[in-house]
């Protein structure tokens, strides 16, 4: 697993990291040109035009020295210091982009952008699961009644429809027709302002909606199939001909039995949520993960993507951790192997 | 696992009604794919970025068929380029052409432009009249082209703004005594003595009075500015949208289709070759498979297309680097019972390559399930494709279904309430998809028997 960790970042690094050497150079030599242009003192204790280049030349090359940036991004040393430096957490400071407070720390940045995240995308994938455990649970143990037929329809209906679609849609029937929700999720306010929670839960609205309508048919389609498979097992027949309330035969003993896949999609789905739909997020003007995602890949500000990266990856793959033992604890059978 | 024949598959098939809603649908795209490939010029949509190729298109103009919906007609958008041509040869020759405009709308056009291409020698007069429905005749221009003496292509755009139509409307309705400065010119022309509009026949003369040299006319078009235009309206780059639309749908085919089934091959061959394998191969090769597993997809889809290309063709090989994975698991565990079987072992025992028994014995026996994840992956490779366009990483040479909702949020076609550039494509992605997962859904429970009960 930490070899999976290692391996990601790798690939992230390698992406990015010649783009950001261009960038970081260019970035020195416009400094070093301030600096002379700031100070005409410099320039005058020059005789000659071709003197004062070198000294310019000579400074820029001396930074990029300092800054390790002589060798290429791809040099042991450097790769191996950047992963270092990951590892103990300590992600550096961004190039461009600043948390809301004014940090440019990407670990503050981060630490300001989840908790965004888990509230909208984590709120949403509870409330999905929950909706679809019980839809999925009634269309289950009735299969083709119309409750099976309708929760079927609207999963397939729905698994197609792009949510940053259905998102836009949304705003154009709710915010600007009939002006009910507005239309950016960001609250206008401060975040220190005593209303901001009420604000961010009203502009929350919107996009919560939006997400659990179009999640929650894909999690009844799903349960329901776990629950189809359980109701024909001789067991449930068993108890059925001994005259246990159906009720308690669905919820008590199938859906036990259907819980360890379930468990295993709700940890990785939560996991998975804290990345935030990047694209739900562009749409809903959201400010949380994927929203940061995606400014620092278009401005390529590497620190962020890089911490950013692993903080998912990590996020990921200790859920995938949690549901391999909450499996063993629901299936006993899988321990043996 | 259990196999299922060809046959059978498709008579099941053939009993499932989604699964031929599904291709129905699907038959629908692929002729309307057909349709836009032969009809539209491929010209068209390379030129679906370049603004003056859709300079004679109006801005943000409704689709036409929104008008049978609609009390107060909305002013249709009209290019008119087939105007009825008089020729008189005289001392002075005349070229004449009449454009018949038939305006029943309840608003004022926009503006309007005539455009005229003419090769000619020697000096020509240009004069444009206008007859309303009230059978008053008014000149809105009276111009020379430029004079020369060998022969040359003129090309000429006169626009309902030009100062001169100005000032002959000015003197026409000044003697009618209701002139008003304010008022623009095209809804002077357009309008009746209350200054609401005049219904009827206008008829646009454009005529060109030459001595002896003949006058050729190659291109002559009058534009009369709407609100309205089209099967799918225009956007505000002044796009017509259905071009675009039509576009989109061999593309998205195209993209989704060729990730699936590149993904599904893949993933297939790796997945039955690990798990025939087994041992130390097969143990490499799964953690390998958690790698990429684990890999977030999108941002990573979103690095790539920043930092290496956004060429449509490497895109599709992106999408297919993270989606195969999941197929590659299926198929490994299904090789691991496959393997156990008393043919493979028996082809084993007689010294067949390996290659030959994994390609002969155990990939026929997957490809029903093969073809079922196919038609499923199909919805999640086009609409991420869509996504990625619609952070605006997409291919800027194909005008697909995602660029054009990136480009109506650019413009904010929510808060402008020009539905028309939102829900088609939207629409479109989501039909495309369903199709899609309505076919695979039927092979799955056929495949499946478990799901049907």
């Amino acid at each position: 697993m930490f070899g999976v960790l290692m391996i990601t970042l790798l690939l992230t690094i390698a992406l990015v990291g010649s783009n950001m050497d261009v960038i970081l150079k260019q970035g020195i030599v416009y400094q070093v040109r301030a600096e002379i242009t700031e100070n005409p003192a410099i320039a005058e204790s020059f005789s000659t035009v071709e003197e004062f280049d070198k000294f310019i030349q000579d400074q820029i090359d001396q930074r990029i020295e300092t800054l390790g940036l002589d060798e290429p991004w791809y040099s042991p040393q450097r790769v191996g210091f950047t992963m270092y430096k990951i590892l103990i957490l300590d992600f550096g400071n961004a190039t461009f982009l600043t948390s809301d407070s004014g940090s440019s720390n990407v670990g503050d940045i981060l630490l300001e952008k989840i908790p965004r995240t888990v509230l909208l995308f984590t709120t949403a994938t509870i409330i999905i699961s929950i909706i679809g455990i019980f839809l999925g649970a009634l269309a289950g143990s009735n299969v083709g009644s119309a409750i099976d037929r309708i929760t079927s329809a609207f999963a397939v209906i729905s698994s197609s429809f792009p949510v940053w679609w259905i998102g836009m849609l949304m705003i154009f029937l709710f915010a600007f027709t009939y002006h009910i929700f507005p239309a950016r999720a960001t609250p206008s306010m401060l975040p220190t302002e005593p209303g901001y929670i009420l604000a961010l839960l009203y502009h929350m609205t919107l996009p919560l909606i939006t997400i659990v309508m179009i999640g929650f048919g894909t999690w009844a389609y799903l349960v329901r199939n776990f629950m189809v498979g359980t109701m024909q097992e001789d067991f449930i027949i068993a108890k059925k001909s001994i005259g246990i309330d159906k009720k308690k035969i669905i919820y008590k003993h199938a859906l036990k039995n259907a819980a360890p896949p379930i468990i295993t999609i709700l940890a990785l789905s939560l996991s998975g949520s804290l990345g935030g739909a990047i694209i739900t997020e562009a749409v809903f003007d959201w400010p949380g993960m994927g929203r940061l995602y995606f400014e620092a890949i278009s401005v390529m500000d590497l620190p962020i993507i890089i911490g950013a990266t692993y903080v998912l990856t990590v996020l990921f793959l200790i859920s995938i951790f949690v549901a391999d033992l909450l499996y063993g604890y629901f299936d006993p059978r899988v321990k043996t192997e | 696992m259990s196999s299922v024949s060809p046959t059978e598959i498709k008579r099941e098939f053939m009993k499932s009604k989604i699964g031929l809603i599904g291709v129905l649908i699907l038959l629908s795209l692929v002729i309307l794919s057909v349709v836009a490939i032969t009809t539209i010029p491929i010209d068209t949509f390379k030129q679906w970025n370049n603004p003056g190729n859709w300079i004679s298109y109006p801005k943000t103009a409704a689709p036409a068929w929104v008008n049978y919906f609609v009390m107060e007609k909305i002013p249709e958008h009209l290019i008119l380029d087939n105007p009825t041509v008089v020729t008189k040869d005289d001392v002075i020759s005349l070229t004449s052409h009449q454009f018949d405009v038939q305006y029943h709308y309840d608003d004022f056009p926009s503006d309007f432009i005539y455009e005229i291409n003419v090769e000619y020698s020697g000096s020509q007069l240009l004069q444009i009249s206008l007859i309303r429905p009230n059978n008053s005749q008014i000149l809105l221009v009276s111009k020379s082209l430029p004079q020369s003496d060998s022969k040359i292509t003129h090309h000429e755009r006169i626009f309902s703004t030009d100062s001169n139509i100005k000032k002959n409307i000015q003197i026409h309705f000044s003697e009618m005594g209701f002139y008003n400065q304010n008022t623009t010119s095209e809804n002077m022309i357009f309008a009746n003595n209350h200054g609401d509009v005049l219904k009827g026949n206008y008829l646009f003369l454009v005529n060109i009075y030459s001595v002896n040299e003949n006058v050729n006319v190659i291109d002559s078009k009058l534009i009369i500015g709407g609100k309205a235009y089209g099967m799918m309206g225009t956007d505000e780059l002044r796009r017509d949208l259905a071009v675009g639309l039509l576009w989109g749908t061999p593309l998205a085919l195209f993209i989704g289709i060729a990730v699936a089934v590149g993904s599904v091959t893949v993933g297939l061959i790796y997945g039955v070759y690990a798990g025939f394998k087994g041992k130390k191969t097969d143990e490499a090769m799964m953690r390998f498979n958690d790698v990429i597993y684990a890999l977030p997809a999108l941002p990573f889809l979103i690095i790539l297309a920043v930092t290496i290309s956004n060429s449509i063709f490497l895109l599709v090989g992106f999408l297919m680097i993270f989606s195969w994975v999941g197929i590659a698991k299926v198929s490994r565990s299904m090789a691991l019972q496959i393997k156990t079987r008393q043919y493979v072992e028996a082809s084993q025992m007689m010294g067949q390559k390996n290659s030959k028994i994994v390609f002969k014995h155990i990939i026929p026996q997957l490809l029903p399930y093969a073809f079922a994840s196919i038609a499923i992956s199909v919805p999640a490779a086009i609409t991420t494709e869509a996504g990625l366009s619609f952070l605006g990483l997409g291919d800027p040479t194909f005008p697909t279904w995602g660029q054009i909702l990136h480009d109506a949020n650019i413009y904010g076609a929510a808060a402008r309430g020009i539905w028309w550039w939102i829900v088609p494509p939207g629409m479109m992605i989501a039909i495309t998809g369903l199709a899609f997962v309505f076919i695979g859904n039927a092979l799955d429970a056929i495949v499946n028997p478990k799901l049907k009960k």
